[in-house]
């Protein structure tokens, strides 16, 4: 029966596989840095924990002795507890101190860092639910705009440049930093670096409201050419509408309540209110890493956004059949 | 003496069963309260003698939620680039005693969706019905025409000096 048990737990263990959003997945320097913290605490409190335990449970099962039925005070067995109970007071203080030094040290390790060269810089500024993102450079022609989905170049710092449009926000991909609260009119910085490429999934870390919990993005992490094609893409105009009903479709979208809100770089929708689609195609994740990206999803987003995320800002549009479907397809042609 | 204060204690507590919260409504109200014809009428002279007045009732009246939304929606659609904050701009001012088209709900929301003259867009199709609704709310809300318990406080730099909702407030409760 205990065998059983035993076995049972440990079948569970198997279920702690690190996914895309998890601090121990660490995926480059600080997330190392972070994850080492945390080892580092883990194992040594988990010892003290079972030598204290340990200790208890000795205590528990020990015999009294024949002769201790009266307490009586002895001399020498108070000296030599009095040492005990005092050197372990010492090495209980010396151990706190050093879990302080190590926990400031890394914090320290993290926000300490100076500008280097090849260094990017993405604002980030999150609004309610979701994250407008904007990779920033001096040639005003090589700015990126997009949405829930930040791609990175393996090895190249990046830094986070991060503010709120409303309420306090926090920023946190658990695989490449620490949280940083995204606050209304001021800017926060965060710093990390992907070792390997991959996708490592973030998530707004400090309650925002009704749809806080679909608040997600992505960080795509792959190689300098991969990026560099994902950059150039990204800077084009939209892809303009090459069949029938990609055209209707277009019309649609600017004809009705869609384009107040959204900006399609390259038609007359600026709106700047709701992410930009100029590439929507090509990302991941609809609504803020709520739903997958296709087609399907798309059309439900449309249709009902307030049965998918109730009480998000998105209007309901009321729109025919064959123009939800026109509407799928040139947005669904946005690479 | 104890049992009084329990007794209290209970009652109170009894009182507070009777707090409801107003309900957030998420979807967006039927189209038939929509009242959209009789109320844009421009001419009293009508053939076959004069109809009732429609009964349009705005579903954001009164409902401190949407007027919220209709706060955020003003500045998000960029009615604040003309009108400002209501007091005015480019635009004519939302605060005011006097209105050019009317100041009733079904005016407001004509006046949005069809736009005016010299300047204001027409925002039919282009803002959901739903949303206009709540943005002729927080525009009567400005003017202290929505009840006050729904209402957010208003600056009180943007009160204007001459035909402020405040002195016809008065006036109305001078009659």
């Amino acid at each position: 029966m205990k065998r059983l048990w035993l076995l049972v737990l440990l079948a569970a263990l198997t279920g702690c596989a690190p996914g895309p959003q998890s601090a121990m997945n660490a995926g480059g320097p600080e997330a190392h840095v972070i994850a080492d913290l945390m080892r580092n605490f883990t194992i040594l409190l988990g010892v003290i924990f079972l030598i204290v335990i340990g200790l208890a449970l000795a205590a528990l099962g020990t015999r009294r002795h024949r002769g201790m039925e009266t307490l009586a005070p002895s001399p020498d067995r108070e000296a030599k507890l009095t040492r005990i109970v005092g050197a372990a007071s010492v090495l209980t203080t010396v151990i706190l101190l050093g879990l302080i030094v190590i926990s400031v040290s890394a914090g320290k390790a993290l926000s300490d860092r100076s500008m280097p060269r090849n260094a990017l810089t993405i604002e980030v500024t999150a609004s309610q639910w979701w994250w407008y993102v904007r990779y920033l450079n001096d040639d005003a022609s090589q700015i990126i705009v997009t949405a829930n989905e930040i791609h990175i170049p393996v090895g190249r710092p990046v830094m986070i440049r991060g503010t709120s449009q409303d309420v306090i926000h926090s920023f946190w991909v658990p695989g490449l930093s620490g949280k940083r609260d995204l606050i209304p009119s001021r800017v926060t910085t965060v710093w990390f670096q992907a070792e390997r490429p991959g996708r490592f999934r973030g998530q707004c870390a400090e309650f925002c409201g009704l749809q806080h919990a679909h608040m997600a993005l992505w960080v795509v992490a792959e190689d300098e050419a991969a990026f560099e094609k994902w950059r150039a893409a990204q800077l084009q105009d939209a892809h303009e509408p090459s069949t029938d009903s990609e055209r209707n479709g277009q019309q649609v979208f600017l004809g009705s309540e869609c384009v107040l809100c959204h900006t399609i770089r390259g038609t007359a929708a600026h709106g700047q209110v709701a992410p930009d689609l100029t590439h929507i195609a090509s990302r991941l994740s609809l609504a803020a890493g709520t739903l997958a990206n296709n087609r399907g999803n798309l059309a439900g987003w449309i249709s009902d956004p307030q049965s998918i995320k109730p009480g998000n800002h998105m209007a309901t549009v009321p729109l025919e059949p064959d123009q939800l479907q026109s509407l799928l397809d040139y947005v669904g042609s946005l690479q | 003496m104890r049992s009084g204060i329990i007794c209290i204690g209970v009652c109170v507590f009894a009182a507070l069963t009777g707090c409801s919260r107003e309900k957030k409504r998420l979807r967006p109200q039927p189209a038939s309260v929509i009242v959209f014809g009789a109320a844009a009428r421009e001419s009293q002279l009508q053939p076959a003698g004069q109809a009732t007045e429609p009964h349009v009732i705005n579903p954001s009246e009164g409902n401190a939620q949407d007027i919220s939304d209709g706060e955020r929606l003003f500045a998000q659609y960029n009615c604040t680039g003309c009108h400002a904050n209501g007091g005015g701009a480019i635009g004519p001012p939302l605060i005011k005693k006097t209105w050019i088209y009317g100041g009733e709900p079904e005016n407001i929301f004509d006046t949005i969706v069809k736009g005016r003259p010299n300047g204001m867009p027409s925002w039919g199709e282009k803002i959901p019905e739903y949303q206009i609704w709540k943005i002729v709310a927080w525009v009567r809300a400005m003017n202290k025409e929505e009840p006050r318990a729904a209402t957010p406080e208003r600056p009180d730099g943007l009160e204007q000096d001459s035909g402020t909702i405040l002195g016809s407030h008065e006036k109305r409760v001078g009659k």
